[in-house]
């Protein structure tokens, strides 16, 4: 019992498992406040999120997911590697009107060939974002989070600028539908699910690609140096310059990419010209905190928020107003990425640290 | 005289081991009281006990006679109990005599009032000639300086039991020459020490009595003036320990490592390599003595390619290596036991099989195609320690971070003497470990050496450097003082080169 407690791995889980939890109950205080009259079957909603609506609402949850595993996972790839890429908003929103653009005027592109490529060059737009704040981490010693939140400003400013010069509609206000071998394949899961995206393949695909770079790589291996100890790093010989920038590269093609598959899923959503930051990028904090940065983690926190978040919308039925929804998630979020916390918790309690107090033990005199 | 702490079979347990196991200790007044023992024999967990930190499983604590509880360090404050930690605990960015009162600040209608502080903290200052500036920013203030205010922080409280964790590790040996004496006035002023440490020379030094603990038990308590430094270090072992190396003469042969009128420039300072020329041969340890801070750390980064060299060259096996990568030194011949091995030496987070390939990782041997290669790394791993008896909980996984001290020293030397190599710079190389890993570390560099290395070692122990070096070379205020020949020179002769107030021969 207490070796299975003690596996990283479980310890991880549990940790979320209760982060969740507590961020459930202080989302049900907030229903409370907000409703009591409708307080359990809001809460109840809530929890049951996507499941409340069948296959639809699964699909839903996924379509939510898609773009949150990938800005989480640019999150807490950076994360693991020493960086806090705040800047997954403007990485976010240049992949996706990169993505758009293509997807609307390359039309040349025969078959799926056109959405591939389209995703790809997302994730160059991504990657190109990212490479300002590593570049200037790395040779000007400039705070990667304060370069990538002006980042996210110059980032969200430039494509408003750009969609009404290229793939406007000015009826709506936002960008033009993209051409129907843009959209990306749904991979036959739409037998199952039917509104899926099939982005959720290309997600998985990402989670499984960071895994294997991360642990199995020499690169990941440099990476991960680097984040854990620079001066270690630097005299073993790491060029730890170098790998900051390839870091934020690798970090702003993932929220990159993110932003391609949520507006190439072919839901005929469009990217509006609003001035407002793409909360995709934010929330991907979250959910890697939730993650714990690992990327499996990130795929399943992804996907619990995306449930939550379908769950709140479902509330209104109840008379809950979308602000106080909002709200209620945000809490629920919020308290969610407290794992860590739980999990220095978890590792200080008794039942779980029988070897790290010997270790404590060995390490003092 | 009168006892004024006894600890009474004391037990402490942690899951899986016994850190103290039914251990007496008596501390009477006024007298200087060492705790010996080897790392992780249960010195640090036994002070922690009378600190406050631990809660014993079995036993009692007497307080002049009196039994008390200490449930928390507060409790041990308020019984005149005051702990200089290993690590300091000063917030950097306040100043010396905020550090001194945080925590038991007078306030005048709740506003910060330090009058009567500063006038208590100056009295104590003169009274042990501590000499410490109150408006000094701890940051700025030398380590010793540092120690010295953690000193005043237990006298401000009028603790009369001061327990000492290790304090002569960071120091150097000036700083070391100077807390004897303050500690002796200390004692002398009835104040009772309790001093941890596994260094035979400083117990013999200015210890009254000494209780000589082994892995988690106790040995005995002697009393220093009848017992001899190898008489001790048997009882903290276990065993005969050979404090003096055993070396044959050296038989240098060819120059592996020549460094050619080396300068390097730092901002805003004067040079702080100027100047320096010397060689190291195949077969033999050329060691650069001096006090901490001449420009030793600089002059190994510039060897190491991880510091920019000004003008002058390195040379390596006839390859000139002035301006060339870090990676490249490491994979042309040298290695490097660093200084700090928490901040160089090892990347904590990693597990030891990783920090074993530090520098090879992307060797065919632990990778192809770009993916490491986990079994010949663990497999590498094992095979170093056993062969270099690194001792770690879980073997090839252990964290480096969770290792102890000594081990993580181990787990280096192991490392950099395994790898290819032909010149092997050790900085300090047994810093902070106890008698039987010195021993063991000292014995694997002559090792080295009649394998026909070129060893460059750099140490600030003046012990180490006359035992182990077959060439002295003295550096002062980044300059190569004067070359010394350890058979013909004294400590005394030694001391006045690396004072700077003698100069030889530029070598």
């Amino acid at each position: 019992m207490k070796k299975i407690l003690n596996s990283d791995g479980i310890k991880d889980l549990l940790s979320s498992c209760v982060a969740v939890f507590i961020g459930l109950i202080f989302g049900l205080i907030v229903i409370l406040i907000a409703n009591s009259d409708y307080a359990v079957e809001g809460f109840l909603t809530l929890i049951s999120g996507g499941f409340s609506n069948g296959a639809r609402g699964i699909g839903q949850v996924i379509n939510q997911a898609v773009p949150i595993i990938l800005t989480g996972l640019s999150v807490g790839f950076a994360f693991k590697t020493g960086l806090f890429n705040i800047g997954t908003p403007g990485q976010f929103v240049v992949g996706a009107f990169v993505a758009i653009y293509v997807g609307v005027e390359w039309t040349f592109l025969p078959g799926a060939l056109h959405w591939i490529v389209a995703i790809i060059l997302a994730g160059i737009a991504g990657s190109l974002w990212g490479a300002v704040p590593g570049l200037m981490k790395a040779y000007l010693n400039v705070n990667e989070v304060i370069s990538s939140i002006i980042m996210n400003y110059i980032g969200m400013y430039t494509v408003n600028y750009i969609i009404p010069l290229t793939v406007f509609d000015s009826m709506k206000n936002q960008t033009l539908n993209v051409n129907q071998n843009a959209i990306i394949s749904k991979f036959g899961l739409d037998l199952l699910v039917p509104n899926i995206n099939g982005g959720i393949v290309v997600a998985i695909l990402a989670v499984v690609v960071i895994h294997i770079i991360l642990n199995k790589t020499t690169f990941g291996f440099e990476l991960k140096a680097c984040g854990f100890s620079p001066d270690a790093s630097k005299y073993a010989g790491i060029n730890a310059k170098q790998k900051i920038v390839f870091s934020m590269m690798i970090a702003g093609a993932l929220a990159g990419i993110g932003g391609g598959l949520l507006y190439l899923a072919g839901s005929g959503q469009c990217l509006q010209v609003v001035d407002t930051l793409a909360p995709e990028g934010f929330n991907g904090i979250a959910v890697a905190l939730l993650g714990l940065s690992n990327p499996f983690g990130v795929l399943i926190a992804g996907l619990f928020i995306a449930h939550i978040t379908i769950g709140g919308s479902l509330m209104q039925i109840y008379g809950f107003i979308p602000q106080i929804v909002d709200i209620i998630v945000a809490i629920t979020i919020y308290f969610s990425a407290f794992s860590l916390l739980i999990k220095q918790f978890l590792n200080k309690h008794k039942l779980f640290n029988a070897d790290n107090i010997k270790k404590e033990e060995q390490s003092h005199g | 005289m009168e006892k004024i702490i006894e600890m009474l079979h004391i037990t402490k347990k942690f899951p899986g081991i016994i850190a103290n196991d039914d251990i007496n200790l008596e501390l009477r007044k006024g007298e200087i009281h060492a705790l010996l023992g080897e790392n992780g024999a249960g010195k640090s967990t036994l002070m922690s006990v009378l600190f406050g930190l631990y809660q014993p499983e079995e036993g009692e604590i007497r307080l002049n006679g009196k039994k008390v509880d200490i449930k928390d360090p507060n409790d041990a404050n308020r019984l005149g109990i005051g702990m200089v930690h290993q690590h300091f605990k000063l917030v950097h960015n306040f100043t010396v005599l905020e550090n001194i009162v945080l925590g038991v600040e007078d306030t005048r209608k709740g506003m910060l009032y330090l009058k009567d502080a500063r006038k208590k903290v100056m009295a104590i200052s003169e009274k042990y000639k501590l000499n410490v500036d109150c408006d000094a920013l701890i940051s700025d203030i030398t380590v010793g300086m540092q120690q010295r205010v953690e000193i005043i922080k237990m006298l401000y409280r009028d603790n009369n039991i001061l327990i000492f964790d290790e304090p002569t590790a960071v120091l150097t040996p000036q700083e070391i020459e100077e807390l004897m004496t303050i500690m002796r006035d200390l004692a002398a002023e009835g104040k009772s020490i309790l001093f941890i440490t596994h260094k035979l020379n400083e117990i013999k030094a200015v210890a009254d009595r000494c209780t000589v603990l082994r892995k988690g038990k106790c040995i005995g308590t002697v009393d220093i003036k009848d017992i001899t430094k190898e008489e001790m270090s048997e009882m903290m072992v276990g065993r005969k320990v050979n404090l003096n190396i055993e070396k044959d003469d050296a038989h240098p042969s060819d120059i592996v490592l020549s460094v050619k009128d080396l300068v390097v420039e730092k901002k805003g300072h004067k040079n702080v390599i100027n100047n320096i020329s010397f060689d190291v041969r195949k077969g033999e340890i050329v060691c650069i003595a001096g006090i901490d801070g001449n420009g030793q750390s600089e002059l190994v980064y510039a060897l190491t390619g991880m510091m920019p060299i000004s003008s002058g060259h390195v040379i390596l096996n006839g390859e000139d290596i002035t301006h060339a990568s870090i990676r490249h030194h490491s994979t042309h011949g040298l290695s490097h036991i660093p200084e700090d091995r928490h901040k160089h030496g090892l990347v904590l987070d990693y597990p030891l099989s990783y920090n074993m390939v530090l520098q090879r990782y992307f060797e065919p041997a632990f990778s192809n195609k770009g993916f490491l290669k986990f079994e010949e790394i663990n497999q590498y791993t094992n095979d170093l320690i056993e062969q270099f008896d690194v001792r770690s909980g879980q073997g090839a996984k252990t964290l480096a971070r969770s290792m102890s001290g000594g081990n993580q020293q181990k787990a280096i030397v192991a490392r950099e003497m395994d790898r290819a190599h032909d010149c092997l710079i050790a900085v300090q190389p047994t810093r902070g470990l106890d008698v039987g890993a010195i021993e063991y570390i000292h014995k694997k560099i002559v090792e080295e050496r009649d394998a026909g290395k070129a060893i460059l070692l750099i140490s600030l122990e003046l012990d180490e450097v006359m035992n182990l070096a077959d060439r002295i070379l003295v550096i002062y205020e980044g300059e190569i003082v004067g070359e010394l020949n350890p058979k013909e020179t004294t400590f005394n002769e030694l001391g006045l080169y690396m004072s700077g107030s003698k100069k030889g021969a530029q070598v």
